[in-house]
């Protein structure tokens, strides 16, 4: 359940925004969560909900918004969406691909009061 | 034109209104952080510190108090111990005459950068020594957390399976060396090994696999070397 640590990076990263920006309550949180990022959208929902109890962020709304996953074919350089790590290249059929993008874990915006 | 009472002043915001802030920070930022503090202590000294990750049970500790045994002294082992409960692989490493610190994680599912830069404070690793991080036995979480070691290495048994690489491919992906253990036990199973070997590089093409026993001392002079070459890397890299 390592998405229960996460959820205290974000009430961390919350808190520190609220008084570097001068706001008191946090309504809404939108988060990039690519889809092989080893996090589970469900699980951090849950854990969203307990650990922001108390702070800043108690009761706020999350959006979770995933972004595709990329990779490039080590054989033919071809780039294209994958859904595993395993996937073959949809191009060549052969090569493994590369991932370069699609483990992002990142707080993009608020909506505050 | 002001809402409220038809003043030109738009400059005004009334407490209460809703707005947006973009943020754009990563949720491993602070762990980031303070694993390019550890990797910054580890380059400084020319320490090569690895991080083993594994399932519960494939021989980790085992292993390692084989791999301190065989560097015999000569090269100065220091190792952080990660469970949930008990300080019993410690124990087992500080009978080699290793310096052994136990982080207990409770509930914990993996250790974080924060728990290894507290763990070296313990340790004081001398310069040029290796340092080996134990992770709790999991191969979900630990994949995503950087300690700041130089590579992690996936530890697994032959009686795992052909296809737990492709069932946990994060920590494959995340690891430069892979090391298949218990392969003493091979010719008692129906593991197809060249299956399993080619799983994990369908994961991670650039992936070093090496098979091991820490039983029968197979494959250890292969992991040794592995090992001697990261440190003239790390040596380099001071």
């Amino acid at each position: 359940m390592h998405e229960m640590s996460l959820c205290e990076n974000i009430r961390d990263i919350l808190e520190e925004q609220a008084r570097e920006s001068g706001f008191t309550r946090v309504n809404r949180v939108w988060l990039e969560v690519g889809p092989l990022s080893c996090v589970e959208p469900d699980a951090l929902r849950f854990g969203f909900d307990v650990v922001m109890r108390g702070s800043v962020a108690q009761g706020a709304a999350v959006e979770i918004m995933t972004p595709i996953a990329t990779a490039r074919c080590l054989a033919c350089q071809h780039i294209a969406e994958i859904k595993q790590r395993y996937d073959p290249c949809p191009q060549c059929g052969t090569g493994p691909m590369e991932m370069i993008q699609g483990d992002a874990l990142r707080i993009s915006k608020l909506e505050v009061v | 034109m002001c809402g409220s009472c038809g003043c030109s002043d738009d400059q005004v915001q009334t407490s209460g209104s809703p707005r947006q802030i973009v943020v754009e920070r990563s949720l491993m930022a602070k762990n980031d952080g303070y694993a390019a503090a550890n990797r910054r202590r580890f380059v400084g000294d020319g320490i090569l510190a690895l991080n083993l990750v594994s399932s519960p049970g494939s021989g980790k500790t085992e292993l390692l108090v084989k791999t301190i045994e065989m560097l015999g002294g000569n090269d100065p082992c220091y190792v952080i111990e990660g469970d949930q409960q008990t300080s019993n692989d410690a124990e087992r490493i500080r009978r080699t005459g290793a310096p052994a610190v136990q982080i207990n994680t409770g509930k914990g599912c993996h250790l974080d950068a924060h728990m290894i830069g507290h763990a070296l404070d313990d340790l004081d690793p001398a310069p040029d020594s290796i340092v080996f991080i134990e992770n709790v036995g999991n191969l979900v979480c630990p994949a995503g957390f950087d300690l700041g070691e130089a590579h992690k290495v996936v530890v697994f048994s032959v009686t795992e399976g052909e296809d737990k690489p492709l069932k946990y491919p994060d920590m494959f992906a995340a690891a430069d060396l892979t090391l298949i253990n218990k392969a003493d036990l091979l010719p008692y199973l129906d593991v197809d090994i060249d299956l399993m070997i080619a799983n994990a590089r369908r994961i991670n093409p650039k992936l070093v696999i090496i098979q091991t026993s820490a039983k029968t001392g197979a494959g250890m002079d292969d992991w040794l070397g592995w090992i001697s070459t990261a440190r003239r890397h790390a040596a380099a890299a001071e």
